[in-house]
């Protein structure tokens, strides 16, 4: 009887707990590493669908993009969260870079307005999220400063960080010098493109956000 | 051209962070770049990305932000105890903040020499100075 009392108080709980935890899990990281194609990933995993257009031209996404209600599975561990992802933080903005990709001037004039727009937006969501994902291009230099202010801020408000080194299919991929970049975090080397070491991504994420 | 100019922390210290922020965007978009005495605030570097944003026209394209940390390397704990040490006493002064237009950055990654000119006048000037 108690025991039956027990499990019921034990389940009621564990429900309650869920139901509130409504966790915002951000995706953060420089234009062009990777995020939208992981949030892809992420959905096409566990809901079957993807969730954001990708492109080479950086900023391809220039608002907040938000998919609620995601569960992952492993094992006798699920974490559900709504995913967010956002257009990233850059320092500099430059509509003639756009033009290199095909782009009319006033298209690409278009595309600098709404990225500088972006980068702010993502800079202010900081402070709503429970847990954030550093994405960034293994291939490209990890030290820049704004990978580093991204990471000092999520550490300054206390927000648990998992930092991933992207594009690990291809050969000019390091993650051995995103891990000695970075040595206090837990780094996972995947492809968000073709899904490799994605497995170790989740396991990641139950250790950040669990 | 190229003009550095020095900001040293007596300069930013006693301002509030909008204030800090001001400035150092200011001199940047006189196309100079800012070389700051310490550093900023975490929460001064992502208020300086977002005034940088808001400001991003067909002429000024954004900011190239570098920060020089003292002494990162926390070896042993003769280093640790040499670096809270230091810590106590500077503070935010330590380390070097460079914060360059993203346009003139460029034109220098493209031609190094430009750097160079910059420091050949420099001695040139001095060498005049002196004689
Ligand atoms: N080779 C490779 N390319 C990738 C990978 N992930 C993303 N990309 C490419 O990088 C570019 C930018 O991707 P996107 O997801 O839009 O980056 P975001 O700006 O961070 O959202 C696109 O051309 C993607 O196809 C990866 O794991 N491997
Ligand atoms: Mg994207």
């Amino acid at each position: 009887m108690a025991n039956i009392f027990e499990k019921f108080i034990k389940t009621f709980f564990k429900n309650l707990f869920r139901r509130k935890k409504h966790i915002k899990l951000g995706l953060y990281g420089p234009p062009n590493a990777g995020k939208t194609t992981l949030a892809n990933k992420i959905c096409e995993d566990w809901l079957g669908e993807s969730m954001g257009k990708v492109t080479n031209i950086p900023h391809e996404t220039r608002e907040i993009q938000i998919k609620e209600q995601i569960s992952i599975k492993s094992g006798k561990k699920e974490i559900s969260f709504n995913l967010v992802d956002t257009p990233g933080i850059a320092t500099k903005i430059d509509y003639e870079d756009f033009m290199k990709f095909g782009l009319t001037a006033t298209k690409a004039k278009k595309r600098a307005k709404e990225a500088t727009k972006g980068v702010i937006d993502s800079i202010r969501w900081l402070d709503n999220m429970d847990t954030v994902v550093v994405v960034l291009d293994a291939t490209k230099d990890p030290y820049s400063q704004v990978n580093i202010t991204i990471i000092g801020n999520l550490e300054a408000r206390k927000i648990p960080v998992l930092i991933v080194a992207n594009k690990v299919d291809l050969k000019k991929a390091k993650i051995k010098k995103v891990q000695s970049a970075f040595p206090q975090y837990h780094v996972v080397g995947i492809s968000a493109k073709y899904g490799n070491n994605i497995d170790e991504f989740y396991e990641g994420l139950f250790k950040v956000v669990g | 051209m190229l003009t550095l100019q020095f900001v040293p922390y007596t300069e930013i210290e006693y301002l509030s962070s909008v204030g800090r922020i001001r400035k150092l965007l200011n001199i940047t978009k006189e196309n100079r770049i800012v070389l700051l005495q310490g550093r900023l605030r975490k929460e001064e570097e992502t208020e300086l990305i977002k005034a940088t944003m808001e400001e991003i026209d067909k002429d000024f394209k954004g900011i190239e932000l570098s920060v020089i940390y003292p002494d990162k390397k926390e070896s042993d704990l003769f280093r640790k105890i040499k670096r809270n040490f230091v810590n106590m006493l500077l503070g935010d002064r330590q380390g070097l903040t460079i914060i360059g237009p993203a346009s003139v950055v460029r034109e220098i990654k493209k031609d190094p020499d430009k750097i160079q000119l910059l420091t050949e006048d420099d001695t040139k000037a001095r060498k005049r100075r002196k004689s």
